[in-house]
């Protein structure tokens, strides 16, 4: 997946409001990337883009060298997964019921699972470890179970890019490096690129293949190890509240 | 629930219920006709009366079809409306649809007072009401999807719905203000809510139209499973999103637009078999709901009538009063022992 000089934000018809730009990256398979920034620099708007639920402004967005733009909406379907903030619009959906809706792309007009289809649902199931709660509604689940699920439902949606927005928030420190460690376990072992936003900024330089760091002025692309040396995360934050120590990786509050 | 559950039990179950609920509504009414007499009559037997075959084939027969229509329609699109706007308490009545047919129906018989010196015959029938009340439920139906091509949040649509209501009932009361005592009884009478006044050929019409409003319902299936992920979940998984609401607003306004204009205003059906549905199939996957909802609504709307015309005596109850009296305690029975009204 590429983007090149990507524009984003909203607006109407010739009234448009810039969040963000110009954007850069490529990310290869089997990769796992996040996109940090501060609240409101637009970086759940850049994956939304990037899924094309929202349009874009400018620029380009390809998979495989080839534009999304010329891709119907079930092509693309195929193609990208998405795990979003939005709460389900209907709790009383069970487990397995939610990881089925994650083969509409490729069932029949009235959503009939064939046997791929089961097959495709167990694997999913079975990559994230969630078959003791396969039965549950989703009412019953806690915030770290109903995101491991939403994680199962883009897996079974088989798509070669899973996009998530905010994967870790609301979770305890323990299950948001559970859950980030699992997106890298299923990047590396299954060959999609993973790319998501956070604010774990610390864990993510430590588990992250590549990292796009959204800045005011500027967005940078890398590993994380190069944008260290660069100094991108110093600049993330005003220095006189909180500072980066580019030898352990992690932030400090200034006192 | 397990994956590959079909309900095939209780489908078996809802189909003999609404057999005998239907047998049972025919075989009541306001004269007493022996049970062997009605079977006889229904099977065209020569032993029948006359006057028995005339009443189960012109009258009762096309008023148990008229129940299991209404209830089944009303239902579906009770159904449609609390999945597109993820909201448990979405109705036929919430959109304002009823509401427009209430506004077409109290134009026409408490405005033709109005014109009644220019016009020389009686403009009031069940005909000119049907078509009137089915152009009012339509007009509020286009306007709230102009509103809706414009606001993108289905929330925002709902209380747009509600706002409709409210207009049209101001109307209505502004007009029952106006009007003589005679054309206020008729619109009441209306607003009651009845099923029993159809002849076969506007049975025909109203069959077509609730028809077509539950293929374009089973059409939407798909989408709608997709939608209870959400609006941003839907597009994600290549469900296009425009088509579908389109496709799920002309549903549900057909249905409820449609009946309310033959069979006047029936409150809580829409609103309360979708949820009692749920008490028996523990699923949200649409291919089972539908027809399921399908068939609990006829077996419901049987009931209440049955009950409403007070078998064996001259007079009947207002279908509407029964309705709500079973409807609402149904609704506060789900918030209070649930705890919840899901979806």
């Amino acid at each position: 997946m590429e983007a090149h000089g990507l524009r984003i934000g909203y607006g109407q018809k010739k009234q448009w409001k810039t969040v963000a730009g110009e954007i850069d990256f490529t990310l290869l398979q089997g990769e796992l990337a996040a996109i940090v920034g501060i609240n409101g620099i637009g970086k759940s708007t850049l994956l939304r883009t990037l899924g094309r639920v929202q349009p874009k402004l400018d620029g380009g967005i390809f998979l495989d060298g080839l534009p999304i733009d010329g891709l119907g909406p079930l092509a693309l379907a195929s193609k990208i997964s998405m795990v979003l903030t939005e709460p389900l619009a209907s709790k009383n959906l069970a487990v397995w019921e939610l990881l089925a809706l994650g083969r509409q792309p490729y069932t029949n007009w009235l959503g009939t699972l064939a046997s791929e289809d089961r097959s495709k649902i167990a694997l999913a199931i079975e990559l994230v470890g969630i078959g003791d709660l396969q039965y549950k509604k989703c009412y019953e689940l806690s915030d770290g179970q109903l995101q491991k699920v939403m994680i199962a439902r883009a897996l079974a949606q088989d798509t070669s890019i899973i996009l998530l927005d905010e994967p870790t928030s609301h979770l305890d420190l323990y299950h948001k490096v559970q859950i980030l460690k699992l997106l890298g376990s299923i990047a590396h072992e299954t060959q999609k690129t993973v790319l998501f936003t956070t604010h774990e900024i610390e864990i993510a330089i430590q588990l992250c293949d590549k990292m796009l760091v959204m800045d005011r002025e500027e967005c940078y692309f890398g590993q994380p190890c190069e944008l260290i040396l660069q100094g991108c995360f110093q600049k993330l934050f005003p220095a006189d509240t909180i500072v980066f120590d580019p030898d352990t990786g992690s932030f400090k509050v200034k006192k | 629930m397990r994956p590959q559950k079909t309900y095939f039990i209780p489908f078996v179950l809802l189909l003999v219920v609404l057999l005998l609920c239907f047998g049972i509504n025919v075989s009541l009414g306001s004269v007493a006709i022996p049970l062997k007499e009605t079977v006889n009559a229904f099977l065209g037997n020569s032993a029948a009366q006359d006057s028995s075959t005339y009443i189960i084939w012109n009258y009762r027969i096309p008023k148990a079809f008229t129940a299991v229509l209404v209830g089944g329609g009303l239902s579906v699109s009770g159904l449609l409306m609390q999945t597109f706007f993820r909201n448990p308490l979405a109705g036929p009545f919430v959109l304002g649809i009823s509401s427009g047919a209430s506004l077409g129906a109290a134009l026409l018989i408490m405005g033709s007072s109005l014109f009644s010196g220019l016009l020389s015959f009686n403009l009031v029938n069940d005909v000119s009401l049907a078509v009137v009340s089915s152009m009012g439920s339509f007009a509020v139906l286009l306007s709230v999807m102009v509103v809706a091509a414009k606001v993108k949040d289905s929330m925002a649509l709902l209380i747009i719905g509600l706002m409709f209501g409210s207009i049209t009932a101001a109307v209505v009361s502004v007009l029952s203000y106006f009007t003589d005592a005679q054309q206020l009884q008729q619109y009441i009478y209306w607003s009651f809510g009845s099923i029993g006044h159809l002849s076969w050929a506007q049975l025909a019409i109203l069959g077509t139209i609730v028809i077509i409003g539950m293929i374009l319902g089973i059409a939407s299936i798909k989408s709608l499973n997709a939608l209870l992920l959400g609006e941003n979940y839907a597009r994600s998984l290549g469900v296009d999103i425009k088509k579908s609401r389109f496709l799920i607003i002309i549903a549900a306004g057909l249905l409820a637009g449609g009946i309310t204009a033959f069979a006047g205003p029936i409150a809580f059906v829409g609103l309360a078999v979708p949820h009692l549905t749920r008490q028996i199939f523990n699923t949200t996957d649409h291919k089972i709901l539908v027809p399921a909802v399908t068939l609990y609504g006829a077996i419901l709307l049987l009931i209440c009538d049955t009950v409403a015309q007070l078998p064996n005596s001259a007079s009947m109850l207002p279908l509407n009063a029964v309705t709500s009296v079973v409807g609402a305690p149904v609704v506060i029975w789900l918030l209070v022992r649930k705890r919840k009204m899901v979806f």
